[in-house]
């Protein structure tokens, strides 16, 4: 749509840039301000230049968050995704059942994210859930609160539970919107099961498979509350992300230097990785031709 | 391909790979929330001390006991009170601007697009502190409108974001039409352009609702006792006579219901929504 210059368009604008520069540019004006300080109480501070930057840059705790951080967004990636997909192909395309589904698997998404941790607290137990309870009685040893390995397989099955379902929620109406030409082409040619999706549904679904992606790699990158729920970050830090360990020493132990530079650093790759979301926003916005 | 093309003209439920795929996904899905439900109406005895599939001896205490107590269905009331002030707010200021984005291009607007944008990616974690002493300074702290005002810092671009991508499927000429017509443009919207994009604006309070309905870091860090949301009631269950599990699984079973509730309306819109109005 060609749009019309305007400049008075900005009055229309600006409640919305007064609410948000209000509950966000102050906030990180905060940040900023703590991040490069120091302070011995009383609210005196003086200049601290790039301290807790260097400081940050050396602990092996930011690393060791962060490394924990990738490999879980990694890995639910790697799992959610083709999932996702897998479970859109198999969707029911209209009617009766294809409401049924699409109301059920949005469920999880719906949950409030301690109760989702709540939800696998409870179900993971030995003694009271189904889940351990089972694993118990076919005799494999699991205990997400003392075992590293137990511990990364429920937050890992947790996620996968919640936010599947999104993927394939998207890639359901990516794929809804193949014309049945395509799929009558491809039927005269013979094509196999693999080449309709590596040749028709694949192309087509890739705008909303990048968002999804996109997506799920960014709040996967912020997950605070289930794996807080569930493990609390433990056993040790095994299950200690970037969001939780901030948390902790913000809030917890309010080291506000060293958290204002953590919490800086986090915001800049979040930035970045929201500029590459946007771009490929508006590249798919110009490719429609809307 | 084969099979796929005959699904189509057969609708009636066939015993196939579909079937059992969606089947055991559904039930992967549905297990542990029935679990929770399970465990909602059973007694904390029984709980403990047999395990069953099902509750052998139902009971509604547990739900009884919530229902019946302030601190416990103050939870629920304060959870809604931000949740809808702050839903209001959001579809408020995000429906001007959303229209300005759709339909004109002024100075700064692209970075301004993005800025928003980056809003809604930013982890709460960042802002927890700095917000607990923005409201904190403002005297604030513990109030419902502290809570909906933190969250339109995701909610506002959100809804800017989804409404954008409605309004945007309405032809330009409708709007000039009614300038044409003599309407001026507080009229034009609200009598007009509003009607033409109620779905928009229902999927934008559903999602606004939904991610502030679970939302948890903010709203613990900004309230005490007065605005207290049911989220953080729940970790009250865990007493000095141990877990009350009966009560925190009807806890958690009640504040799946909102949502339920209303999953039915937007199901066909859902994939839009978190799309950022782009599907």
């Amino acid at each position: 749509m060609e749009k019309t210059v305007n400049q008075k368009a900005w009055f229309l604008v600006l409640p919305v840039l007064i609410l948000v520069a209000f509950s966000a540019v102050i906030p990180l004006m905060t940040v900023v301000n703590y991040a490069f300080q120091d302070t011995f109480g009383n609210n005196k501070f003086f200049w601290a230049g790039l301290e807790w930057f260097e400081e940050l840059l050396d602990s092996e705790r930011m690393w060791g968050a962060l490394g924990r951080q990738l490999a879980f967004s990694g890995i639910i990636l790697a799992i959610e995704v083709p999932l996702g997909i897998f479970v859109a192909l198999h969707m029911p395309k209209k009617g009766f059942w294809a409401s049924f589904c699409l109301v059920l698997m949005s469920l999880p998404l719906l949950i409030p994210w301690n109760v989702v941790g709540t939800i696998w607290q409870v179900f993971g137990r030995v003694d009271i859930g189904l889940l351990g309870y089972t694993l118990d009685k076919l005799g494999i040893s699991y205990n997400y609160t003392q075992d590293f390995f137990a511990a990364w397989a429920t937050v890992i099955v947790m996620d996968v539970w919640h936010w599947t379902s999104l993927v394939a929620l998207l890639a359901y109406a990516g794929l809804q919107s193949i014309p049945d030409a395509y799929y009558q082409a491809a039927k005269i040619d013979q094509a196999s099961r693999w080449k309709v999706f590596r040749y028709i549904e694949l192309p087509k679904m890739q705008g909303v498979l990048m968002i999804a992606i996109l997506l799920r790699f960014m709040d996967s990158f912020m997950i605070y509350t289930e794996p807080f729920v569930v493990t609390g970050g433990g056993p040790g830090n095994s299950t200690t992300f970037l969001s939780i360990d901030l948390v902790k020493m913000a809030l917890g132990q309010f080291d506000l230097g060293p958290a204002a530079a953590f919490s800086l650093m986090y915001f800049l790759v979040i930035l970045l990785i929201s500029w590459v979301f946007y771009t490929v926003m508006t590249n798919l916005d110009k490719r429609d031709g809307v | 391909m084969a099979d796929r093309s005959a699904q189509r003209r057969k609708p009636t439920l066939r015993f196939n790979s579909s079937v059992v795929v969606m089947g055991l996904y559904l039930l992967f899905l549905l297990l542990p929330i029935y679990w929770l439900f399970n465990m909602s109406l059973k007694s904390n005895s029984e709980i403990l001390g047999q395990f069953s599939l099902w509750p052998r001896d139902l009971t509604l205490r547990n739900y009884v006991v919530i229902l019946t107590d302030a601190s416990w269905y103050m939870g629920y009331v304060n959870s809604l009170i931000y949740v809808v002030i702050n839903t209001v707010i959001s579809i408020a200021v995000a429906l001007p601007a959303a229209y300005a984005f759709s339909r004109y291009s002024f100075l700064g607007d692209k970075h301004l697009f993005f800025w928003l944008l980056t809003n809604r990616m930013a982890p709460p974690a960042v802002f927890a502190l700095p917000f607990f002493q923005l409201y904190s300074s403002v005297g604030l702290f513990d109030t419902h409108i502290a809570v909906a005002l933190a969250h339109c810092l995701f909610n506002v671009p959100l809804a800017v974001w989804i409404l954008e991508g409605f309004m945007r499927g309405v032809p330009k000429e409708i709007d000039e039409t009614a300038y044409i017509d003599g309407y001026g443009f507080g009229r034009f919207f609200t009598r007009i352009f509003m009607p033409l994009i109620a779905s928009g604006i229902g999927v934008a309070a559903f999602f606004c609702f939904m991610f502030s309905w679970v939302e948890l870091l903010l709203s613990r860090t900004l309230t005490s006792v007065e605005a207290k949301p049911i989220a953080a009631t729940m970790t009250r269950t865990a007493g000095a006579s141990g877990m009350d599990w009966g009560v925190l699984a009807a806890a958690g079973i009640l504040t799946i219901v909102p949502g339920a509730l209303v999953i039915y309306f937007v199901r066909n819109y859902i994939a839009k929504g978190f799309a950022l109005g782009r599907v």
